[in-house]
């Protein structure tokens, strides 16, 4: 598995409350989402395991060498509410012997969607509120691995109030929790790239 | 000793100088006249009032990731690339809003542009390159955001257009772009709803790309790509 928890160093990604930074926030997470990985038996490479920049090229280098059978990109948002999974707006493509850099993760679009359908299913059984959707992110977008952008957002009730805030530690514990239990149920199922 | 003919020469040549100092100035008094009496006599042309027509607004919700249709009527010019940037500011106008569902400062002065172009090559609309995401089909259990707005253009009145597809260059403010809150979900969804507004009021845009104060920028706001061009029709799952 690829984790890549995003912004570092002198991209601070979005501003979150009043003294975090979203590159924080993905950062604390990405090392709490390794840990229960590893524990479960799964490597993990990181494309950061410290606040430094890495350029959205060398990201991309870092999941396409793995050759990972997944790929997390790690946000964290104060918009919204719940987990959001992105996968690829690009259309599906046929896998070619020399993929266009911007373009390589046209050929697993397909298995990001049921990636993506995987973690969202772990994540409703969690009692998360889930939003799917497609967008088109640089990095991602140069992935040659079934990559889904995770977005987590504070979590909400119904009237809108938040009952946990991103860093929480029990809020990031249960996401944490149903993310690597997906991976393991999609690595068991021998989804190999 | 000045000879006689010089003396007469210099004289004449004063006196021509002293007559065409007197004519220029005459000439440009006349001139400052003609000015101000212009001006006092120009015709106020009274402002033309565009008619009121019903557009639709593409509105994002942050709360549940969806594109609603909200169908207003305005005052629109029946100029294209003038109506685009008007029906695109009152859009602006209603995210700023302080109970805004999907908040972003600005106001409808962060458009500050819409120039409308016809699409380089049509007939590669169809078989476009994988980043072109015209394409790709949502799986069939994920039904598309678009699906719930009007697919024409609800404004009575207007002549049908030819079915010439356009492209349609948003240009953002800079400030616009730095206050822009900061996330996928967010940025996705403002980008999604300027394409699909653009496309339910002028339905020829079937592309739009942005720039930013003129210039390509990569990211709205650190996430959502703006170096590519997006379809006007391009969708959002249901959450």
């Amino acid at each position: 598995m690829v984790l890549d928890p995003a912004h570092g160093g002198d991209d601070l990604g979005g501003r979150l409350g009043d003294n975090q930074a979203e590159k924080d926030i993905a950062l604390a997470f990405s090392m709490r989402l390794r840990s229960l990985l590893e524990a479960r038996g799964i490597p993990v490479v990181s494309t950061r395991e410290s606040d430094v920049t890495v350029e959205w090229n060398r990201r991309a280098e870092v999941a396409n060498h793995a050759n990972a059978q997944a790929c997390l990109n790690l946000h964290a948002s104060e918009s919204g509410s719940g987990v959001h999974l992105f996968v690829s707006n690009m259309a599906p493509a046929e896998p070619m012997r020399f993929a266009a850099w911007k373009t390589a993760q046209a050929a697993w679009v397909t298995r990001s969607l049921a990636l993506a359908g995987t973690l969202n299913s772990a994540l409703l059984q969690a009692g998360m509120s889930v939003t799917l959707g497609r967008t088109a992110l640089p990095v991602v977008d140069s992935m040659a691995c079934p990559a889904v952008a995770v977005e987590i957002a504070p979590e909400r009730d119904h009237d809108k109030k938040v009952t946990a805030q991103l860093d929480d530690p029990d809020y990031q514990a249960r996401v944490a929790e149903a993310l690597a239990a997906a991976l393991l149920s999609w690595r068991s199922e021998g989804r190999q790239p | 000793m000045i000879p006689r003919y010089q003396v007469v020469l210099l004289s004449l040549l004063l006196l021509a100088s002293v007559v065409m100092s007197v004519v220029l100035w005459q000439l440009r008094e006349r001139a400052h006249q003609r000015l101000l009496v212009g001006q006092d006599s120009a015709p106020t042309q009274a402002p033309e009032v565009a008619p009121t027509v019903q557009a639709t607004l593409v509105v994002a919700s942050d709360s549940d990731n969806s594109l609603l249709a909200q169908v207003q009527t305005l005052p629109l010019p029946q100029d294209p690339g003038t109506r685009a940037r008007i029906v695109l500011g009152k859009l602006m106008d209603i995210y700023a809003a302080p109970d805004a569902a999907h908040p972003v400062p600005g106001g409808a002065s962060s458009v500050a542009q819409v120039f409308l172009l016809p699409v380089p090559n049509p007939a590669s609309n169809e078989v476009a390159d994988p980043a072109d995401p015209k394409a790709a089909k949502p799986p069939s259990d994920q039904p598309r955001a678009a699906d719930r707005t009007p697919a024409t253009p609800a404004s009575p009145g207007k002549n049908p257009e030819p079915a010439s597809p356009q492209l349609a260059v948003v240009n953002l403010t800079s400030a616009f772009a730095a206050s822009h809150p900061s996330g996928i979900e967010t940025e996705t969804l403002t980008l999604l709803s300027i394409c699909a507004t653009l496309h339910a009021n002028l339905p020829r845009i079937s592309q739009v790309r942005f720039l930013v104060d003129g210039q390509p920028r990569a990211t709205l706001a650190g996430h959502a790509d703006l170096t590519r061009s997006y379809l006007a029709t391009e969708a959002v799952p249901r959450p």
